[in-house]
């Protein structure tokens, strides 16, 4: 999808979070092809004084896809919530290090979480369509965002074309959403994110809800958002980190010496590198089904 | 289990799945649960029929014409009148003052609850507004009658002040006895809404407002649309604050809410102490009245199940 005219074009200027000054002029880090758009530098989150998960430095580059795998408990998910601020509404949860967006720490004191996450979108494991019907669906975001003017029922195509769903929902748009099956929803609440313009998509577990079918298409969708998008995805599935990333990171859980587990970034690098030739023992052990 | 007796030489029985004996406890809890049921059943068609028969009666005497159509209640005075209208006027003004402050103080603070308050606060709370809740009648209202209406009377801007008795009092009084209601209701059904919306809606870049308003409030719509209803009906029903503070005038359809006039419930408690002889028609008119109070709150809760099935968003 292109939007010509499109002002928040991010490109040329980086978007700013908050009324004082980004943190680097514009230039300075930016508009090279291998700045990161998301970059995370020693990065923990905590629940309280729990620490779920710690020592993660990684970059997402943009218009590629970047995977997170892992066992279960290993903090994946934990990670791509706090690329936009969503651990925020979970109490007492809080991070330390620094998760930097366009060279702007995401957690600092004048960035409004609104913002960031008008910049940076997120499709959650199970579909959560509201309860209103396709069309309301993909304007719910326009409308909250004051981008519903004048041309919202092109913005509403564009959106469900970009999210490959037009063709099976146009006849259909003031049926309730729920009618839908599973993958159906799932691409609908893709159009919906994509429907407000974000940079970034932050998916946690997209497919774990849907069917081998569904699951293809929405792979499919991926390969042609990446063009536009810069997409984070987190997975259980290794084959599906193969098949859709560029890079991917690998997290596991570690017991420390007090006995309490803690996830832990262990290796980063091209998606074809993990696979094929994992620097680190516990990679590898976890990609060949050892282990997890 | 029978299978002791099957055992043949050398064959092993078959373990047993027959009946043994009746479990007896199973039964005697099922009639005593059965009987629980009918009891309230029982109840509410005593109650239809015992309201019902008195007030065949009355429309005897009285046409249903004169009921519905004349002006003045007076079926206690030397010139009577047999006009229920006052008595619905009266009803429906206290009930409507009493919904203008229930409905956005109740909602407001479901709101608050459910969606701005920590668990902290909302654990200390919560508690409270159901202990309102228990707080009897009565003391509602004297609460309106010896505390809102005099503060009431000198913040009154013009000359002619609210009068002893009014129903501006009593619907002030009635809104915020029904507020825990509304409130706790309301909660419960928005709370109730997965927390999948809720994210789905931040996700989208979404205030906490815009999120309470445009996503949650919505999807429990059907909860916080019974609520209100509850609080309606209570409304429609209480008798106490009513009868105290609004008082039992009856001549003539008041509609300034700074003046007094008697409910229906108010006209039903202040007739029915005890010295009307039964079967009179002085007597009959208790019943009549009952009876269109019933109606009423019978068809408030018809409309509020069709306008939910109209707006609601039914989430799974």
């Amino acid at each position: 999808m292109t939007y010509p005219e499109d002002p928040m074009d991010t490109t040329i200027v980086p978007p700013r979070l908050s009324a004082g000054l980004s943190l680097h002029p514009s230039g300075a880090t930016h508009g090279g092809e291998n700045t990161p758009v998301i970059d995370l530098a020693d990065v923990a989150v905590w629940y309280g004084d729990y620490q779920a998960v710690r020592g993660v430095s990684m970059p997402v580059a943009r218009n590629q896809i970047t995977a997170m795998i892992g066992p279960s408990g290993c903090g994946k998910s934990t990670v791509l919530r706090s690329l936009n601020r969503m651990n925020d509404l979970i109490g007492g949860a809080r991070v330390t290090g620094v998760v930097s967006y366009h060279g702007q720490d995401l957690y600092a004191r004048d960035v409004d979480p609104i913002e960031v996450r008008r910049r940076i979108g997120m499709v959650f494991q199970k579909p959560n369509p509201f309860p209103k019907s396709i069309y309301d669906n993909v304007t719910y975001g326009l409308k909250v965002n004051k981008m519903d003017t004048g041309r919202t029922d092109d913005l509403v195509e564009q959106a469900l074309r970009g999210a490959a769903l037009w063709d099976e929902v146009k006849d259909k748009l003031k049926t309730s959403a729920l009618a839908l099956s599973g993958g159906q929803q799932q691409r609908l609440c893709i159009a919906r994110t994509i429907a407000v313009r974000p940079e970034v998509i932050l998916m946690d577990e997209p497919c774990s809800a849907l069917d081998p079918i569904a699951t293809g298409k929405i792979e499919d969708l991926m390969h042609e958002l990446a063009a536009s998008y810069t997409i984070v995805i987190v997975t259980h599935n290794m084959q599906q980190a193969a098949r859709v990333s560029h890079r991917t990171a690998f997290f596991t859980a570690e017991l420390d010496d007090a006995g309490v587990r803690h996830g832990r970034l262990v290796e980063f690098n091209d998606t074809g590198r993990i696979f094929t030739n994992p620097a680190d023992k516990r990679t590898e052990d976890y990609i060949t089904g050892r282990f997890g | 289990m029978t299978s002791t007796s099957q055992k043949v030489a050398g064959i092993p029985a078959a373990p047993s799945v027959r009946r043994g004996r009746p479990r007896l406890g199973e039964k005697a809890i099922e009639a005593l649960l059965v009987l629980a049921a009918i009891v309230s059943v029982a109840t509410t068609v005593g109650i239809v029929i015992s309201l019902a028969v008195p007030t065949v009666e009355f429309f005897g005497t009285v046409s249903l014409g004169e009921f519905v159509t004349e002006t003045l209640w007076t079926p206690l005075f030397a010139e009577k009148h047999y006009g229920v209208l006052p008595l619905l006027v009266a009803t429906l003004i206290v009930t409507a003052i009493a919904v203008t402050i229930a409905i956005p103080v109740g909602l407001g603070s479901a709101i608050y609850l459910s969606e701005y308050a920590g668990n902290r606060t909302r654990a200390f709370l919560k508690p409270i507004l159901e202990i309102l809740a228990g707080i009897p009648t009565v003391v509602y209202g004297f609460f309106a009658l010896l505390a809102v209406n005099p503060w009431l009377r000198d913040i009154w801007p013009s000359q002619t002040k609210p009068e002893f008795q009014n129903m501006l009092v009593a619907g002030i009084a009635m809104g915020l006895m029904i507020v825990p209601t509304v409130a706790s209701l309301a909660e419960d059904a928005m709370t109730a809404v997965p927390r999948s919306l809720r994210e789905g809606a931040y996700a989208l870049a979404s205030t906490k407002m815009q999120v309470s308003t445009r996503v949650v409030l919505p999807a429990a719509l059907s909860g916080i649309v019974a609520a209100i209803v509850l609080g309606i009906s209570r409304a429609l029903g209480e008798t106490m604050i009513v009868t105290i503070a609004a008082g039992l005038k009856t001549d003539g359809i008041i509609v300034n809410p700074i003046d007094g006039a008697a409910t229906m419930t108010a006209y039903i408690a202040g007739a029915g102490q005890g010295d009307l002889p039964v079967d009179s028609l002085d007597y009959l008119t208790i019943f009549a009245v009952g009876s269109t109070l019933f109606l009423f709150t019978l068809a408030l809760n018809a409309l509020s199940i069709r306008m939910v099935r109209r707006f609601r968003e039914v989430y799974e």
